[in-house]
């Protein structure tokens, strides 16, 4: 119970105390809204950004609620968006262009393309997923989305990520600059060159690693780690960035505490 | 002594999450701001479009949506707003279904704010989102209006003098990429640029940038990761374009004092985690 009260303070803390300062802002006039539907759309993103937030103390039914709130949303929106820019152009606006004449230009006596019927099928047999007795129909245009999906990425891969690839790891060991030697441009394509060998020496299991290959397999487990840790780097560069757009949000456009800049 | 160091080594992590919040919350009330120094990288991408001429041909496509934008929607608008003073035609489009909106609002805080001389057809031109990721480029890759009859407004693609002069990602003289993950700068890169052989310049989210720098830079000409690119690039379009030298229309330049503070707190968190686990390995020694 000492608990249960302890996260209700504490979630009303985190709630109440900006809602608190929103308000006296509003009223000394700092938070200016150009429209009742401005400022409920703004306060009600700083609800379900708190919302979220609150997560990071304890799991909460407003967490949930702003979760559910926001998967329902998206697919809704995607749903929404696959039938505006592409069923009613690509599909409906071929197949049966006078259905769709008053909404999209350029349609008026044009006639319907019966080849789209082949998709529109497709699309039907996809949504037999939905029954438990002909759920199976939708195999068929499953498996054609993944054969043409195999087909088409097996052949880019095979170019951009391992052909091209290969070709960008051959580079020069001594670079010039200008017709001078460089010494950064040599240190950093020696690097590479012996990260490479040694990353890939490493995942050599053929040949114990000893002597020459141990050396070599060590030197590539420090290249690897060295790329885990920039990683790692990166990725809390970025989440902090979306902190600082979130924080951003709550404090210059909620609660207007711009800074005077 | 000893309490302390017990205390620090069962640190709630909820304790951590209030300093990173301290972190952000502080610098963004007072307005901390860092210099920014342009990397190598970020110059390279500045000046491949600083050297392209006047009516090129540019294909921005924005693979994000809200959940990026506070790292994306910097590097989007200074984009935007290079092409538009070097008086591109662009043209924009989005793998992302609310990536049609992330181009609405960079259209209206950059071309309709700033270019009104720019004509929406003629100069510029958003054909919106359609699904299908790669597929979607596999098929631009020559011709446009085959997936893109029309553009956001309805209207067809054959009545805009831009689709006249050029119908193809084979008629682009430089693509630009902005993405927050699948689709996006990978898959323009294997299923545009490479088959296209177009340029490409990408910016990426941080997260997903390491996977990217392979490509660079046979395969792409240069990369923004994350905001600190973003802020870098901000820098340079502001030194050699004073109009937006000024620090407030630049979110990336405004954000990098927060994102900096919050590292050293991060790397502070970090060290301490290291010293407590070796001295943990140094007490076990001792008593083992």
């Amino acid at each position: 119970m000492k608990g249960k009260l302890k996260k209700i303070i504490i979630l009303a803390i985190i709630f109440g105390l900006p809602a608190v300062i929103g308000i006296v802002q509003m009223a000394r006039g700092k938070v200016l809204y150009t429209s009742f539907g401005q400022a409920l759309g703004t306060w009600f993103g700083a609800f379900l950004t708190l919302a979220i937030v609150s997560f990071l103390y304890d799991d909460n039914p407003l967490y949930r609620f702003s979760e559910a709130l926001f998967i329902g949303v998206s697919a809704a929106y995607w749903m929404v968006m696959g039938f505006w820019t592409v069923l009613i152009p690509n599909l409906f606006g071929r197949l049966t262009p006078w259905l769709v004449s008053s909404i999209i230009e350029g349609l008026e006596g044009k006639k319907p393309n019966y080849f789209y019927l082949i998709p529109l099928i497709f699309g039907i047999l996809l949504l037999m997923r939905l029954s438990s007795k002909f759920g199976w129909i939708s195999r068929w245009a499953l498996a054609f989305i993944v054969g043409t999906t195999a087909g088409l990425n097996f052949v880019q891969y095979a170019i951009s990520d391992f052909t091209e690839q290969v070709k960008g790891s051959i580079i020069p060991l001594i670079t010039l600059n200008g017709g001078k030697f460089s010494i950064l441009g040599t240190f950093s394509n020696t690097v590479l060159f012996l990260g490479i060998i040694c990353g890939l020496i490493y995942f050599f299991f053929s040949v114990e690693h000893k002597g020459f290959f141990g050396v070599a397999s060590r030197i590539g487990i420090w290249i690897l780690m060295i790329s885990f840790g920039a990683s790692f780097g990166f990725t809390v560069m970025g989440r902090i960035a979306l902190l600082v757009g979130r924080v951003e949000f709550l404090l210059y456009d909620w609660l207007g505490l711009t800074p005077g800049m | 002594m000893g309490k302390i160091y017990d205390k620090i080594r069962n640190l709630d992590r909820r304790v951590v999450f209030l300093f990173i919040a301290l972190a952000v919350i502080i610098p963004l009330l007072y307005a901390v701001r860092f210099p920014e120094f342009p990397t190598p990288m970020a110059k390279g991408v500045f000046d491949h479009i600083e050297r392209m001429p006047e009516g090129s041909r540019v294909l921005i496509s924005f693979d994000y949506d809200p959940a990026s934008e506070p790292e994306l929607e910097p590097m989007a608008i200074a984009w935007m707003r290079h092409c538009s003073i070097k008086k591109f035609k662009i043209y924009i489009m989005a793998l992302w279904p609310l990536g049609q909106n992330m181009a609405q609002g960079a259209i209206k805080r950059v071309i309709l704010k700033d270019f009104p001389n720019y004509k929406y057809g003629i100069d510029y031109v958003n054909i919106g989102y359609k699904s299908g990721g790669q597929g979607v480029i596999n098929v631009i890759l020559t011709d446009f209006e085959k997936l893109y009859p029309v553009d956001v407004t309805n209207r067809p693609l054959k009545s805009f003098p831009l689709f006249k002069e050029a119908n193809s990602l084979k008629s682009m003289d430089l693509i630009i990429n902005i993405s927050a993950g699948t689709p996006g700068l990978k898959e323009w890169i294997q299923f545009g640029s490479d088959p296209a052989g177009t340029p490409i310049i990408g910016g990426s989210t941080a997260v997903q940038a390491p996977q990217l720098y392979p490509y660079h830079p046979k395969q792409i000409l240069g990369l923004l990761g994350g905001l600190k690119a973003a802020a870098e690039y901000e820098k340079l379009l502001g030194d050699k374009y004073p109009q937006y030298s000024d620090v407030k229309l630049n979110k990336g330049r405004m954000r990098m004092g927060a994102q900096a503070i919050a590292h050293i707190v991060i790397m502070a968190f970090i060290i301490i985690g290291n010293l407590t686990f070796f001295i943990d390995r140094a007490r076990g020694a001792k008593k083992g």
